[in-house]
């Protein structure tokens, strides 16, 4: 026998399950139970910076829109600076600037749409700069641990990005990068499964 | 504070994507290898909140939707702690729960279950933890409710519950179940976890020394984050 060693184990994920907007967002859920929700609002309409709207679909593997999935966000500011104690430049981030929001679904269309500025370029590992790019999360019913994956943008220069060029299949880099539909909006499709199957992170 | 990169994931230990007794998982679950990243700023970094933030009352759902009177059910106080994998306790994170009412109905338009809804019950709380990384909750203890897998399961009563910590990388949702259930055995969701001890630490006890004699029950329930690695060598995300 050895000593044990002192650490614990992380508590085991439980999928969302179909009701959890109850929880996190409970208008959308159809009740008003606090003062206010959270997650609504990234950046208030005075913090500096390009402003996008990203929309997308999340789709199954038969093809279907996920039409109860729950979507986070987290991204940098213009200047690719997180708010967040850990980043050097956190003191200089705007106010109003949340970095993180919650995507809600149309239930009946599956459709999601959040609106943001577009974050600037943020020092990597090594410091190796990584292309533009939103985090997101996404849990639902039928998913038991919440999913990572990356946003990119095709009108940036994604070439160098380190951790594009970390997927081996070169054809699978482009289901992390959104398309340009017109000026400031973007579109981003999330397939769980399936031809195209997004590539998701295990961060 | 300089940034620290987060211990692994023990993906043997979490629910893998796909199991099929769990028949919804079947098409929502990813086929191909995640790509498993070394955490950058993306990663490392998270939302922070606050107490404007939040209400007082949001942490107790006795009465954060009350409107004619208190919700029926049995009164009880569910609290813990929210650690780190190095068992120190994460301050001012955000809690959020949810759950069924204590027939089992969740307010929400799309559960068509028979059982009624609540008129003094909303369903849904949340707290920041303290600086040891404490946190309670007043509720009902909700209901064991049908659900479509197989044409006979029953979820055991549970609550869900959401935590931030202070990364990206260590958001988790997960859901607390209550010691003696004997429903926890037979249900295909909380069979998605491959490993018995990691199921027992997802069923809360009795804990009969923090219940209000003739008021609440209370229930003890610990959540761990993935932990921050120690100040040794190569932990630094700039490299050496
Ligand atoms: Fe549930």
């Amino acid at each position: 026998m050895v000593q044990p060693l002192p650490y614990l184990k992380e508590t085991a994920s439980q999928t969302a399950g179909p009701y959890v907007h109850i929880g996190l967002a409970p208008g959308a859920a159809g009740f008003d139970i606090y003062r206010q929700e959270l997650g609504w609002q990234i950046a208030t309409p005075e913090v500096p910076g390009e402003r996008i709207r990203v929309e997308g679909l999340v789709h199954d593997g038969t093809g279907a829109p996920v039409k109860d999935v729950l979507l986070e966000a987290w991204h940098a500011d213009a200047n690719g600076v997180y708010p967040h104690p850990e980043d050097p430049g956190h003191a200089e981030v705007p106010p109003g600037f949340r970095g993180w929001g919650r995507i809600i679904t149309d239930f009946e269309t599956g459709l999601w749409s959040f609106e943001t500025i577009k974050p600037g370029p943020v020092p990597g590992r090594n410091k190796r700069m990584m292309a533009p790019h939103i985090n997101l999360w996404l849990v639902s019913r039928g998913i038991n641990i919440g999913l990572n994956t990356r946003m990119y943008f095709e009108d940036e220069d994604n070439g160098a990005d380190p951790v594009l060029n970390l997927i081996e299949q070169v054809e699978r880099r482009r289901t992390l990068i959104a398309r340009r539909t017109g000026p400031g909006l973007y579109r981003f499709d999330i397939r769980l499964q399936g031809d195209d199957e997004t590539v998701f992170l295990d961060i | 504070m300089k940034p620290a990169e987060l211990h692994q994931r023990d993906r043997m230990w979490q629910p893998p994507a796909l199991t099929p007794n769990y028949k919804t998982s079947v098409a929502r679950s990813p086929r191909l290898a995640m790509l498993s990243l070394q955490g950058s700023l993306s990663e490392i970094t998270g939302p922070t909140f606050g107490h404007s933030d939040i209400d007082p009352i949001d942490n107790d759902l006795i009465k954060n939707y009350a409107k004619t009177g208190d919700p029926v059910g049995e009164r009880i106080i569910v609290h813990g702690r929210v650690l780190d994998e190095n068992g120190r306790g994460v301050p001012n994170t955000l809690v959020e729960i949810w759950q069924a009412n204590a027939g089992g109905r969740y307010r929400h338009k799309k559960d068509a279950y028979l059982a009624p809804i609540d008129p003094n019950f909303g369903g849904c709380g949340r707290t920041l933890t303290d600086e040891s990384g404490y946190y309670f909750f007043r509720t009902i203890k909700p209901g064991a409710y049908p659900w479509r897998n197989w044409v006979n399961n029953w979820r055991p009563a549970h609550i869900h519950v959401s935590v931030f910590g202070t990364a990206f990388a260590q958001r988790l949702i997960t859901q607390m179940y209550f010691e003696g259930d004997p429903l926890i055995a037979k249900c295909p969701i909380v069979a998605t976890i491959p490993d018995q001890r990691a199921i027992d630490q997802l069923v809360a006890p009795l804990d009969l020394n923090a219940a209000v004699p003739l008021d609440c029950l209370a229930y003890k329930f610990d959540i761990v984050l993935r932990g921050r690695r120690s100040t040794l060598f190569e932990n630094r995300l700039e490299g050496n």
